[in-house]
């Protein structure tokens, strides 16, 4: 852990029961996993979003299409964005009619999956488009509310949540501490990424 | 009426008399009245401590350029004369490269005619040939009469052979220089700054130093062939300074003036990077700064250190301005839009002291290129001016040589603010200028100096 | 009050730090960082590019304005074409239509074009430096389209661009840049950007159309000291990966710069033969317009070696990047 005072919310054990949860609510609101796309938000989503897909297919022997999203071209603003790298965006499959899974990892302002809908609308219209998120801590400043929830986690504006995961940043486990700031991520390219 | 004044404890120096001391300085009724060790305090006289101060006989200028009529927005002879004396000068003179041009005694003698009254004395150069056209000789006795000290198609080089050489010959009868701006313009194309590195740089046509270097040749020919006397304007290159010490060795009628700003800045100014050297680091956005440039353009450093080394053997006789004032939007465009020239007068003395500072000169050597020599090279005006002696025209510069100060162009009183030293520091200033007797220019702090 | 209030005084020196680029008036204050970065950022516009629906709000509300002095095709169409699809206003103004025709200084039209609020004035100017002369009086950002002789940035980053997408990567790759390097404002961003991205660079022109500080190569402490500089270019072209032809202007037979484009194209035309010489996967790249049979045989500049078209295809993207860099960069407080 890079900061002493971090708490750990979720381990690893934890997390991945979370995720399975999931992959199982997922298939039950949707009665199976027919035309389901699963499309994760970079950074952390598109790992996400892969295990998901993983463990639906464990279960249903599906072969799942998943996509990654950037959305940096969608945002309202350029804030915290320090870089202004642009990831890819990979959607393996036309959306028309499909049932969208949106992932990410950490759902707050709830602004990151505003953009993300603009960006899906201009690949086609969905059937439906739902969200996913392992962690949700509040403070909504868009009325956006996630279809399924990995684990509630009640922050104040001030604390910062940290979700890391094995592909990105070598460690595993959900974590709060005290905000200092923005917290600064190793990525697993090895360059520094500011991350809001 | 005119003042009388005793400037007391000051370090004189009068290279046309040998002197360096310190001496007192009586003026009365606009001329040198004594000079000597403790003059009494004379009746009526307003006595000046001068101590710790040099005297100099007032700074001269062979080159500037006054813009009247024709280009008053650029600078008149009033705002000219009026930077003059701020900078020390009391005598300057003017190229004729106005509109019209000066080619004709009328336009000399409309000059000298706005010139009475004001701070500074002007004195004329007359167009060496007709509209500067380079076709005809002009009617140079007559302009003579009227008061012109030598002829000069400045800005256009005088490039017919045949023409440079008859302009020398006639003008031999008359005792007066022909003054060349040398530059072969067929060798380059739309030349902005030094042909060199700098201008490969900033992706923008040079001007050779050979371009200077082939014409200064041929006019050494010239004024060897016809014994005529060509005076050398803003010499500028190393090339140059090495023929004119050739051909003054062998005794060809050739004298030279450099400008402040070739003996120092390099072409560097343009990149607007003072005091960094080095090649190719990354522009800023203040490159291409067009107050550096100037015709001949800045050169290298190379050229920089020959010209003070002949300056100090007199190879090159003089320090001239070439003071090229112009209105600022003149200036406020890409670097090929610009116009050429430095307003110099306000800082020519204090930019050339920085050589004295330097040790690369020693002072009297630079009142005798400022003062003396130039003075010397107007005789055939009759003026009795360019000295500290008795009889002679009371003009004189009063210094301090190691006052800093900041250049701020917008304190010119010049029309022109082009200058490349705007925000630079300068070490030397003109404190009291006195032209025939009267002050002319004044930074006196009346506590400390009057007494 | 001052004699010239009004004018402003010079700003301080804009930083040149990745993010907080305000122009981009060459690439000598790039980092190669920062190159990667647009390159990179290029890939994904690229990706934008290839959709259904070619459009995305990165800059909606911002101005971007194109000012043309000089006449062009693909420059101006391409910043164009990726303002709009950045969803940015571009209002486009060119020499038959500016006042410059009227006598109005570049300065005087360029504080109109900033009285208009533009984020991004995109400049193409005849002469050198005038865009450095922009972005040291104007608010907005400048970014430079081609001025004089000096620098096209964004043509060296799509060139980059180009070179990238073909082989991976731009480092140890022989690039030999052909032609009237001396009026070149394409090979002299490219000298930056191909050194900085680690590229060996071959330069080949006839001595009238090398800059005379060229002639004799690059000292130890010269930032294009890994550059290499000859007239022959059979000698040049062995091994080389890429092949970048640069137009010649007729202007230099009539000045005296070349007997005739007939021996010119002899000596330095990229043709079948001297081509075979290259690597056998080598890209020949010309920024356009060419003067076909001249620097640049038909048959090569539309046979197989051939990325042209291509390079024109990676400017949009290319510029998409950079636009959105420099808008990035600059967003107006939280």
């Amino acid at each position: 852990m890079h900061n002493k005072n971090e708490r750990l919310i979720l381990n690893s054990d934890e997390l991945r029961r979370a995720i399975t949860r999931i992959a199982h609510e997922i298939l039950e609101r949707n009665k199976g996993a027919k035309d389901l796309v699963l499309v994760g938000l970079h950074t952390r989503g598109v790992p996400l979003a892969q295990r998901i897909a993983k463990t639906i297919n464990s279960i249903e022997g599906t072969n799942l299409p998943i996509g990654k999203l950037d959305i940096s071209l969608y945002r309202d603003d350029f804030i915290g964005r320090a870089k202004p790298i642009i990831k890819s965006t990979e959607l393996p499959v036309p959306i028309e009619d499909q049932v969208v899974i949106l992932v990410d990892d950490v759902l707050y302002t709830g602004r990151s999956i505003r953009a993300a809908m603009d960006a899906l609308t201009d690949f086609g219209r969905a059937k439906s488009i739902q969200l996913a998120v392992l962690v949700d801590r509040g403070h909504r400043e868009v009325p956006i509310r996630p279809d399924y929830i990995g684990k509630n986690i009640p922050t104040s504006r001030n604390e910062a949540v940290s979700v890391r995961l094995e592909e990105v940043d070598c460690l595993e486990g959900v974590t709060l501490a005290p905000n200092p700031g923005l917290i600064i991520n190793e990525r697993s390219d090895g360059k520094r990424g500011l991350e809001d | 009426m005119k003042d009388r004044l005793l400037i007391k404890g000051a370090r004189v120096i009068c290279p046309a008399n040998g002197i360096d001391k310190k001496i007192d300085v009586l003026v009365d009724a606009g001329e040198i009245k004594d000079t000597g060790v403790n003059i009494g305090a004379s009746d009526g006289a307003i006595s000046i401590n001068a101590t710790g101060l040099v005297l100099a006989p007032g700074l001269i200028d062979l080159h500037c350029h006054l813009r009247e009529p024709g280009f008053e927005y650029k600078e008149t002879v009033r705002s000219g004369t009026a930077a003059a004396v701020k900078g020390g000068f009391t005598t300057i003179c003017a190229m004729p490269n106005t509109n019209p041009v000066a080619d004709n005694a009328t336009a000399i003698q409309s000059l000298m005619d706005k010139a009475k009254g004001q701070p500074a004395r002007v004195l004329p150069i007359g167009a060496a040939t007709k509209n500067s056209a380079g076709k005809e000789l002009t009617e140079m006795a007559d302009m003579v009469d009227a008061g012109a000290i030598g002829f000069s198609d400045d800005g256009n080089p005088i490039s017919s052979d045949i023409l440079m050489r008859h302009a020398l010959e006639y003008s031999s009868a008359l005792g007066v220089p022909i003054i060349d701006h040398c530059e072969v313009s067929s060798l380059f194309t739309n030349g902005q700054i030094n042909e060199g590195w700098i201008a490969s740089r900033l992706g923008l046509q040079g001007i050779p130093a050979a371009a200077e270097e082939q014409m200064v040749n041929r006019n050494i020919a010239l004024a060897k062939l016809t014994g005529g006397w060509v005076h050398l304007a803003h010499v500028s290159t190393k090339g140059s300074v090495d023929s004119i010490r050739r051909a003054k060795k062998l005794g060809v009628r050739i004298t030279a003036e450099a400008t402040p700003h070739h003996l120092t800045l390099t072409e560097e100014a343009v990149l607007h990077r003072p005091g960094s050297s080095g090649i190719y680091k990354p522009l800023s956005e203040d490159a291409y700064n067009t107050m550096s440039k100037v015709n001949p353009p800045l050169r290298t450093q190379e050229d920089v250190d020959a010209l003070v080394e002949g300056l100090a053997d007199g190879i090159i006789d003089i320090i001239a301005t070439d003071h090229a004032p112009h209105a600022y939007t003149e200036k406020l465009c890409p670097m090929q839009e610009a116009a050429f020239g430095i307003s110099n007068l306000e800082t020519a003395f204090a930019s050339a002291l920085s050589l004295v500072h330097n040790k690369k000169l020693n002072l009297p050597r630079l009142i005798e290129s400022m003062a003396s020599s130039p003075a010397r090279l107007l005789q055939t005006s009759n003026k009795k001016i360019g000295q500290i002696t008795k009889g002679f025209s009371a003009d004189l510069t009063l210094f301090d040589m190691n006052t800093g100060w900041t250049v701020d162009t917008n304190q010119f009183v010049s029309k022109g603010k082009n200058s490349p030293l705007h925000g630079q520091k300068l070490k030397g200033k003109v404190i009291l200028t006195i032209y025939k007797g009267q002050v002319v220019y004044s930074e006196l702090n009346k506590d400390l100096l009057y007494t | 009050m001052s004699p010239h209030a009004g004018i402003p005084s010079l700003k301080p020196l804009a930083s040149n730090r990745f993010d907080e680029r305000k122009h981009v008036l060459d690439l000598d204050d790039f980092t190669p960082g920062e190159i990667q970065l647009v390159l990179d950022n290029a890939l994904a516009m690229q990706e934008v590019m290839g959709r259904s629906v070619r459009k995305v709000p990165a800059l909606r509300g911002k101005t971007i304005v194109t000012l043309f002095h000089e006449p062009s095709t693909r420059t101006r169409a391409s910043f164009e074409q990726a303002g709009k699809i950045l969803s940015a206003d571009v209002i486009n103004i060119s020499d038959s239509a500016s006042s410059a025709k009227k006598g109005e200084s570049l300065y005087n039209t360029a504080l109109s074009i900033q009285a208009m609020q533009a984020d991004i004035i995109v400049v193409r100017h005849p002469h050198s430096g005038s865009t450095n002369f922009l972005a040291r009086h104007l608010n907005s950002s400048i970014i430079n389209a081609g001025d004089g002789y000096h620098a096209h940035p964004s043509q060296a980053l799509l060139d980059l661009y180009t070179i990238q997408s073909h082989f991976g990567d731009i480092k140890n790759r022989k690039v030999v840049i052909v032609g009237d390097i001396l009026y070149s404002r394409v090979a002299r961003s490219n000298l930056w950007g191909l050194t900085k991205m680690g590229a060996r660079v071959t330069l080949c022109a006839p001595p009238t159309l090398m800059p005379p500080d060229f002639i004799n190569g690059f000292s130890k402490d010269h930032p294009f000291k890994s550059v290499s500089v000859t007239h022959n270019l059979s000698e040049a072209i062995k091994d080389a990966d890429v092949v970048m032809a640069l137009r010649l202007q007729a202007e230099r037979q009539s000045k005296g710069r070349l007997p005739s484009l007939r021996e010119y194209s002899r000596l330095y035309g990229i043709n079948r033969e001297i081509l075979s010489l290259a690597n056998k996967k080598v890209i020949v790249m010309h920024p356009g317009p060419m003067n076909e049979n001249v620097e640049i045989n038909t048959e090569i500049a539309h046979g197989p070696h051939s990325v042209i078209q291509e390079q024109v295809k990676n400017g949009v993207a290319v510029r998409m990047a950079l636009l959105y860099a420099v808008a990035a960069a600059n967003r107006g407080g939280k």
